[in-house]
C-alpha cells in the first residue's frame, strides 16, 4: 500500500496531524496506523486540562516563563515561545469541532489553576479533558475521506534509505500478517514509554514503540533521563488522580495531618510543579511521615472540605474512579496516593518543526522531544503540546510530500523484516518468559530510577537491564498462531522497552547533577556550568553512545527555582 | 478463584478453566493478565487504560457485558464465566471484530456540523443538555445486550447522534434526523442497553426521544 503520509499512532497528536493535512489538501492520502482503535489511545487518560492563554490579564510571556522555569531551564526557549502562542488557537478550534469544554456562567470557556502556572490558564472538560479531546478529534477525522484508518496495526520497523524514510512495516493484528506501507513521509505519534515502570499511570499499551523503532534506525533520543513522577497516583493501581484535585483546592496531608508542602514550597504549596511536589511527598514517606497501608506507605489527598457539589461538578471521574478502584468516596475520606511514573519528557530528537534527523520522518506529541518541557513538564502542557505540534507535524509533512516522489521499497527489504519477526522471533524456541523479563525490568526501574537516584543504584540498573537484554535473546513466544497474537505483540513491546530503559538508565547515570525530575542524592544541586545541555543518545554497534547539545536560551537566563 | 474462559483459536471453540489467586481489590482484567503472564500466554483479550475510559476490555462476565477493568473479581459468583461480547464475530478468544461497529457509528454523522464562524458561547445549562451523552466509551456492551443489534445500527450510534443534536453549537440536526428516519424503528424497547451501560447512559430512553423527533420532523416535511 502507498500513502503520501503515514501517521503511526492515533492519539491526540497523531489525529491532530491527520486533520491538519486533510483540511488543507483532499488529494493527499493519509494512512493513520494505530495499535488500538483511536479512541482506545492513552490520551483518553489525560484528565486535568490543556493550558492556553485566553484571558487578557494573562500573557504569552507569562505562560512561556512558567514553562521555562518549570522545565528547570532545560526547555528550548524558542520552541516554548512558539508553543504558547499556538495553544489558544487549538482551544478555539476544538470548540468549533465540538469539544465539550467546561464553561463559565456566561458561556465562555472556563479555566482552572494548575501546578507551576502563575495564572488560571488550564482549559478543561470536567476531569476528562483528554477523553473529550480524543473523541472530538476522532469524530473530526471521520469527515475526511482521504484519511484512511488502519486500526490495530502494530509498528515493527521504519524503512530508511540514504537517510530518508520511505515507509513502515506493521503487523495487522487481526490476520497476523506483516503489512508494508510505502510513504513519502512518516509521522511518529506513538506516545511515551511509561510501562518501563511498574507503578505507573500509563495504559498497558504505552510501550514506547515509535521511540524504540526510531532509535534502532539511528535517530537519537533526547533527554531520556527525565521521567516525570506525578504526585498523585491512586494506591495500589497507580491510576491518575488528576492535579486538578489540588487545582480545585485539595490538600496533601502526611500522617500527622500536616499540609507538609508549606515546608517545601511555601508560596505555591500543593500547586508547585510536579517534580517539587513528588519529591516532597517521597521525602515525607522516606522519613516515615507517610501513612501505612496494606499496599505500602501513602500520602492522603484530601478533598473532603470541597464538598460533594463541587466534587461532582469538577471532579466526577476522580470520585467514580476512587470508588471503583479503591473503595473510597473522596467526599467522605481522603484518597491514598503515592508519586507515580507519569510522563516521558525525553523522546525522539526533533526541532520546532517536528523534523527528525532523518528526512521525511517527523515526530510529535509525547514520543518527541522538541523540547518544550525540558527537565520537568508542567501539568496541562502535554495535551497542549499534542495539539499544537500535531498540527505542526501535519503541516510540515504536507509541505514535504508535495515536493517528493515515492522511492520504492524492494521485496527483499520487506522479506527481511518478515523473517525477523516470524522466523527469528515467533518461530524460535527458548526458555525465557517475556513476562518474567518485564516484571524484573519494572522492579529495577521502580527501585533504581525512581524519584531519588544515586550512582550505585543506577549502575545496578544498567547491569540488570543488560542482563535482561541477554535473556531476551532466549525468549519464547509460546503462542504460535498468527491471528490476534497478543503474546507476540507483547514480546515485541518488551523488546522495545528494554532498549529504552537502557537509554534512560545510562543517560541518568551520566548526568551528574539534579535538574527537574532527575534528582540525585549524590549530586543534589543543579550544575548549569557543566550540565545546561540536552542529552542525545544514539544506538551504535558498541551500545548506547551519548552526546550533548546546547539549550536554546532567548529571554530567560537560568535562576534559582523557588516556589 | 476459579475462572472459566471461552476460548477460540480461529477454528476450535472450547471452555478452559484457570485458578487465580485473587486478592481483595483485584479486577477481572488483572485476573486475565495474571492468567496470560503466569498460566497461559496464548490467551488473547483487549485492554489498554485499565481505568474505565478507553472502552477496550468489554467482555461478558457471568453473562453480563461489562468492562473487565472496573469489575472487582471477589464480588463475583464462582466459577467466573468470561465470554466474548455477543453480536460481534469472534476473532480470537475474547477479542471480537469491531470494524462493523465503528462503521455503523459513522453513518449518523457523529461530528459537530457547523457553518457559522466566530466566537462560540455555550452556557453550563446548554452543556448539561448533552454532556452525559458524550461519556459513551464505545465499548460495545449495549450492542452485546441488544436483541436487534445485528439488523440495526444498535444503540451506540443513536446515542452519538443525539449527543450532537442536543449540542447548542451544532447545525446538523436535520441531516441526522433524515438519516435516523431509516434507522430508528428496529428497537423493541427491551432496554437491556440501558441496563448494561457501564457509564450509566440510557440509550433506550434516547431512542424513544429520537423516534418522536423523527416523527415530528417527517410530518413537517
Amino acid at each position: 500500500m502507498k500513502f503520501d503520509v503515514v501517521i503511526v499512532g492515533a492519539g491526540l497528536a497523531g489525529m491532530r496531524a491527520a486533520i491538519a493535512i486533510a483540511e488543507k489538501r483532499r488529494d493527499v492520502s493519509v494512512a493513520m496506523i494505530s495499535k488500538t482503535y483511536p479512541i482506545r489511545c492513552h490520551s483518553v487518560c489525560a484528565e486535568g486540562g490543556t493550558a492556553a492563554v485566553l484571558d487578557e490579564r494573562d500573557s504569552f510571556d507569562l505562560h512561556a516563563w512558567d514553562t521555562v522555569k518549570g522545565s528547570d531551564f532545560l526547555a528550548d526557549q524558542d520552541a516554548v515561545e512558539f508553543f504558547v502562542r499556538e495553544c489558544p488557537k487549538e482551544i478555539l478550534t476544538l470548540d468549533a469541532w465540538g469539544c465539550p469544554w467546561s464553561r463559565t456562567p456566561d458561556g465562555r470557556i472556563a479555566q482552572r489553576p494548575f501546578g507551576g502556572h502563575s495564572f488560571n490558564r488550564t482549559v478543561f472538560a470536567m476531569d476528562r479533558t483528554g477523553f473529550h479531546e480524543v473523541h472530538t478529534l476522532y469524530e473530526r477525522t471521520l469527515m475526511f475521506p482521504n484519511i484512511e484508518r488502519f486500526n490495530e496495526y502494530f509498528l515493527t520497523n521504519l524503512i530508511v534509505e540514504d537517510n530518508a524514510v520511505k515507509g513502515v512495516t506493521a503487523i495487522e493484528l487481526k490476520t497476523g500478517e506483516l503489512v508494508l506501507f510505502e510513504a513519502k513521509a512518516v509521522i511518529l505519534a506513538t506516545g511515551g514509554a511509561g510501562r518501563i515502570y511498574g507503578f505507573t499511570t500509563y495504559s498497558h499499551t504505552v510501550t514506547g514503540d515509535g521511540m524504540a523503532v526510531a532509535y534502532r534506525c539511528g535517530v537519537p533520543l533526547k533527554d531520556m533521563e527525565f521521567f516525570q513522577f506525578h504526585p498523585t497516583g491512586l494506591v495500589p493501581s497507580g491510576i491518575l488522580m488528576t492535579e486538578a484535585c489540588r487545582g480545585e483546592g485539595g490538600y496533601l496531608l502526611n500522617r500527622n495531618g500536616e499540609r507538609f508542602m508549606k515546608r517545601y514550597a511555601p508560596e505555591r504549596m500543593e500547586l508547585a510543579p510536579r517534580d517539587v511536589v513528588a519529591r516532597a511527598m517521597w521525602k515525607e514517606i522516606v522519613e516515615g511521615r507517610g501513612f501505612e497501608g496494606d499496599y505500602g506507605p501513602y500520602i492522603a489527598l484530601d478533598l473532603t472540605h470541597l464538598g460533594e457539589e463541587k466534587i461532582e461538578e469538577r471532579l466526577p471521574l476522580i470520585r467514580e474512579t476512587a470508588m471503583k478502584f479503591a473503595g473510597i468516596d473522596p467526599v467522605e475520606e481522603p484518597i491514598p496516593v503515592r508519586p507515580v511514573a507519569h510522563y516521558t519528557m525525553g523522546g525522539i530528537h526533533t526541532n520546532v518543526n517536528c523534523e527528525t534527523p532523518i528526512k521525511g520522518l517527523f515526530a510529535c506529541g509525547e514520543v518527541a522531544c522538541i523540547s518544550v518541557h525540558g527537565a520537568n513538564r508542567l501539568g496541562s502542557n502535554s495535551t497542549a503540546e499534542c495539539l499544537v505540534f500535531g498540527r505542526v507535524a501535519g503541516e510540515k509533512a504536507l509541505e514535504y510530500v508535495l515536493k517528493r516522489d515515492f522511492k520504492g521499497v524492494s521485496r527483499k527489504e520487506f522479506e527481511r523484516e518478515e523473517s525477523r519477526i516470524f522466523d527469528e522471533l515467533l518461530g524460535r524456541s527458548g526458555d525465557e518468559s517475556p513476562y518474567a523479563i518485564k516484571r524484573e525490568l519494572n522492579e529495577t526501574m521502580d527501585k533504581n530510577l525512581w524519584i531519588f537516584r544515586e550512582e550505585r543504584g543506577m549502575k545496578e540498573a544498567v547491569k540488570k537491564i543488560r542482563e535482561l537484554k541477554e535473556r531476551y535473546k532466549n525468549v519464547e513466544v509460546v503462542d504460535k498462531h498468527r491471528g490476534f497474537n497478543t503474546d507476540l505483540i507483547q514480546t515485541l513491546e518488551i523488546g522495545y522497552m528494554l532498549d529504552l530503559a537502557e537509554v534512560v538508565a545510562i543517560c541518568a547515570l551520566l548526568r551528574q547533577e539534579s535538574r527537574g525530575a532527575h534528582y540525585r542524592l549524590d549530586y543534589p544541586k543543579r550544575d548549569d556550568e557543566n550540565w545546561l545541555k540536552h542529552s542525545l543518545a544514539y544506538k551504535t554497534a558498541d551500545g548506547v553512545k551519548v552526546d550533548y547539545l546546547p539549550v536554546t536560551i532567548t529571554k530567560w537566563k537560568p535562576t534559582e527555582r523557588r516556589y | 478463584m476459579r475462572f472459566k474462559i471461552r476460548r477460540f483459536d480461529g477454528e476450535r471453540s472450547y471452555w478452559q478453566e484457570f485458578d487465580v489467586p485473587v486478592k481483595r481489590g483485584m479486577t477481572v482484567l488483572e485476573c486475565l493478565y495474571y492468567i496470560k503472564e503466569n498460566l497461559d500466554s496464548t490467551l488473547s483479550f483487549r485492554a489498554s487504560c485499565r481505568m474505565g475510559v478507553c472502552g477496550s476490555c468489554a467482555v461478558r462476565i457471568n453473562g453480563k457485558p461489562m468492562l473487565a477493568c472496573e469489575t472487582q473479581a471477589f464480588k463475583l459468583k464462582e466459577p467466573v464465566k468470561i465470554e466474548p461480547l455477543k453480536n460481534f464475530n469472534v476473532i480470537r478468544d475474547l477479542v471480537t471484530d469491531f470494524e462493523g461497529f465503528f462503521k455503523k457509528h459513522e453513518i449518523v454523522k457523529p461530528y459537530l456540523i457547523r457553518k457559522s464562524e466566530g466566537e462560540i458561547r455555550q452556557t453550563p445549562e446548554q452543556l448539561k443538555r448533552y454532556y452525559i451523552y458524550t461519556l459513551c466509551v464505545k465499548c460495545g456492551a449495549c450492542v452485546s445486550a441488544c436483541p436487534v443489534a445485528k439488523n440495526s445500527l444498535g444503540p451506540m450510534p443513536i446515542v452519538s447522534a443525539y449527543r450532537f443534536n442536543e449540542d447548542s453549537r451544532d447545525e446538523g440536526k436535520e441531516e441526522r434526523l433524515k438519516i435516523l428516519s431509516d434507522h430508528i424503528w428496529h428497537c423493541h424497547f427491551v432496554a437491556e442497553c440501558s441496563e448494561v451501560c457501564p457509564k450509566n447512559l440510557n440509550p433506550a430512553e434516547v431512542i424513544q426521544r429520537l423516534r418522536l423527533e423523527v416523527l415530528k420532523f417527517n410530518v413537517r416535511w
